[in-house]
């Protein structure tokens, strides 16, 4: 079932290269440059030196002692990528696909971000590696989420508010993509999520494989055993295939989990793997909101880093084939997790995280207490203290 | 025969090259539409794209998205569409393109969506997105209803992929003039040049070449008629004037502006 490198980046049906033709000689250099240096020993070598150095590699997988009591059952492990530099798993992919730009001579990166989680990390790539960074992000995420934008503008980036469309994370790479058209020769299009065109999918994949690497290294160290199930949170699901794909052909069952917004039937989620239908967005073919007659819908989460229509065409084929278990939790269960974990062990998660935890806590409790579940921490909450003290206020109102 | 390729003939017959028009379906609004087609039409073009709009337009620039955004906001969809096709060709046989993106008919299924705007009077389909590396099931419904095939090519395709491409286009080719998304404004470098004469040279009179992305003015269009293209393809400047004329004047002021564009197709 793992699919290693699938022919013209297909994964069954899904993935593939929906692109203008002016982005095609673009990613066959991209797809050249990747097989060239994703083996190579000195690429490798500068990689692992960044990512240990730097970013702060190896990350913990921390018992949540605490946690697991609360929940009763299974014990709960955390995957702690909120504890890499920048504060989110991000850095893995930015890290590597700037190293791959620094030797394809491109000295101008573009990139896209949505809660401004990977814009940061790729701004801090780009100041570690001298290179130039430009950052798209929509205009609705730079106020939810202004401190990234100071924390880009800080590191060196620009930041592009887009104000076209919905102004949230999928306008952001239509602008992003129009860039590279425009800039081709010169610019390297820095993805942050396992999606687009092929390479991209791939290559992220494999960048973030490390933490799947490392829970299987450090489960069998702690529990003698591979996971019994790992919970990792699924926007366009860069972390999740990270945790995943190393486990596939372990005895490990596994929880993808989307963001459910104000519930499936409200209409207002992201869950694009629960409630998504096939369609073609950003270069892939995968699953994707939309109106029946192929227009992207507008999506909603209380999490920006999980507000996109789309999905990585990995995941596609692993919730069709059955691999991978593919759920939901809306805001309010999001919320809850980010104060029960804040709470009980001292840890702040990201909101985006905050979907994984709460999952995992509903499932630990129907598991027996010999069984351990991994839940991928993919980031720090600091990010979010504001948006969800805005949510708090206004359900209390609400109540009242 | 196709209506696109019998336009081509005839063009060539009289020693023209042709002029192709890009309006976006329901900007304004539909009565918009038809008024701008009128205008089209009285004012010489030769070829009319229509555009369906797609809520993520990500080969276009400003102008376009904004159009297409509008459109979608006063409801545009799949049925209006096909109304407003249904009453064109009442009016004219001039030959009709549908530009849109991929997932409006992977969503319907490609079979049905193309035999569905073929009865309704759509001669050719241009879809940015679709690569030539993806469209095999695409092309076997499209020869199935005998619907032509536009594909694009661009400055940087290699010669080897222009044949590629050509192979599976119909009706013409569509050489992207410029780096960058649709409505650019810059002056044509010789890059610009060089590609219309290398497609030229590739394709070897076996299909017309049309160009087009930033061409939005007469000079422009000779320009590109003396480098060597069989056709210019205009559509923002087309659209910078519908959304700057009141609905009345619609159709007189793209006469005029099609008027003059077409002259510059015409050999002296």
């Amino acid at each position: 079932m793992k699919l290693k490198y699938p022919k013209n980046g297909k994964f069954g049906e899904f993935g593939g290269r929906y692109i203008p033709e002016t982005l095609v000689p673009a990613v066959e250099e991209l797809e050249e440059a990747y097989l060239k240096y994703k083996d190579d020993a000195e690429f490798n070598k500068e990689l692992r030196y960044y990512l240990t150095q730097y970013a702060g590699r190896p990350t913990p997988l921390y018992l949540a002692r605490n946690l697991t009591e609360f929940a009763g059952g299974a014990k709960i492990y955390l995957k702690r990528e909120d504890l890499l530099h920048g504060g989110a798993h991000k850095i893995n992919n930015t890290l590597g696909q700037g190293l791959l730009a620094k030797r394809m001579k491109k000295k101008r990166i573009i990139a896209e971000t949505g809660a401004g989680q990977h814009g940061v990390a790729t701004a801090m790539a780009c100041s570690a590696l001298g290179l130039h960074g430009e950052v798209y992000m929509g205009y609705k995420d730079t106020q939810r989420q202004k401190l990234n934008v100071f924390r880009m503008n800080l590191l060196g980036s620009k930041v592009h508010p887009v104000k076209e469309g919905t102004q949230t994370l999928k306008d952001a790479i239509n602008e992003a993509i129009r860039d590279w058209i425009t800039n081709v020769k010169t610019t390297y299009y820095l993805l942050g999520s396992a999606v687009g065109p092929h390479p991209y999918p791939v290559m992220v994949r494999d960048f973030q494989s490390v933490i799947g690497n490392e829970i299987l290294a450090q489960m069998k160290e702690l529990e003698k055993k591979s996971p019994d199930s790992v919970v990792a949170c699924v926007g366009g699901g860069s972390n999740a295939i990270g945790t995943f794909y190393p486990l596939i052909d372990e005895d490990t069952k596994m929880f993808g989990i989307e963001a459910g917004g104000k519930g499936i039937k409200s209409g207002h989620h992201s869950a694009t793997l629960v409630g998504g239908s096939k369609g073609i967005l950003h270069g892939m073919l995968t699953y994707l909101l939309q109106d029946k007659e192929g227009q992207i819908s507008e999506t909603h989460s209380i999490s920006a880093g999980l507000d996109y229509p789309g999905v990585g065409p990995e995941h596609s084929y692993l919730k069709d084939a059955k691999r991978v278990k593919y759920d939901a939790v809306n805001d309010k269960e999001a919320v809850e997790a980010f104060l029960l974990l804040s709470k009980h062990e001292g840890i702040i998660p990201a909101l985006e995280s905050a979907h994984a935890i709460a999952y995992a806590i509903k499932i630990a409790k129907n598991m027996p207490k010999s069984e351990s579940i991994v839940v991928t921490l993919s980031g720090r909450g600091d990010k979010d203290v504001e948006e969800v003290g805005r949510y708090l206020s206004k359900n209390v109102k609400n109540k009242k | 025969m196709s209506r696109i390729k019998s336009k081509f003939q005839d063009l060539k017959s009289k020693n023209q090259k042709a002029l192709i028009a890009y309006v976006m379906a329901g900007f304004p609004n539909e009565k918009g539409t038809i008024s701008a087609v009128r205008g089209l039409v009285k004012g010489g073009a030769d070829i009319i794209e229509l555009g369906m709009p797609f809520s993520d337009p990500l080969a276009d620039g400003p102008v376009i998205q904004n159009a297409g955004f509008h459109a979608l906001q006063k409801g545009m969809n799949f049925v209006k569409f096909l109304t407003l096709v249904k009453k064109i060709r009442k009016e004219t046989d001039i030959p009709l393109v549908l530009m849109t993106y991929t997932n409006l008919l992977y969503r319907h299924g490609y079979e049905k969506f193309i035999s569905i705007v073929k009865k309704a009077g759509i001669d050719g389909l241009i879809l940015p997105d679709m690569s030539v590396d993806e469209s095999k099931e695409f092309l076997q419904a499209a020869k199935k209803h005998e619907m032509d095939t536009i594909f694009l090519i661009s400055p940087n395709t290699t010669p080897q992929r222009i044949k590629k491409i050509a192979d599976v286009s119909s009706g013409f080719l569509y050489l992207v003039s410029v780096f960058g998304t649709t409505g650019g404004q810059q002056q044509f470098q010789d890059y610009t040049t060089r590609a219309i004469k290398n497609a030229k040279n590739i394709l070897d009179g076996k299909i017309p070449l049309g160009v087009g992305f930033g061409v939005s003015n007469p000079d422009q269009a000779r320009f590109i008629i003396k480098s060597g293209a069989d056709a210019i393809i205009v559509g923002s400047a087309f659209l910078r004037l519908i959304e700057n004329a009141s609905s009345e004047k619609i159709e007189s002021k793209i006469e005029s502006f099609t008027k003059s564009l077409k002259k510059s197709t015409i050999s002296e």
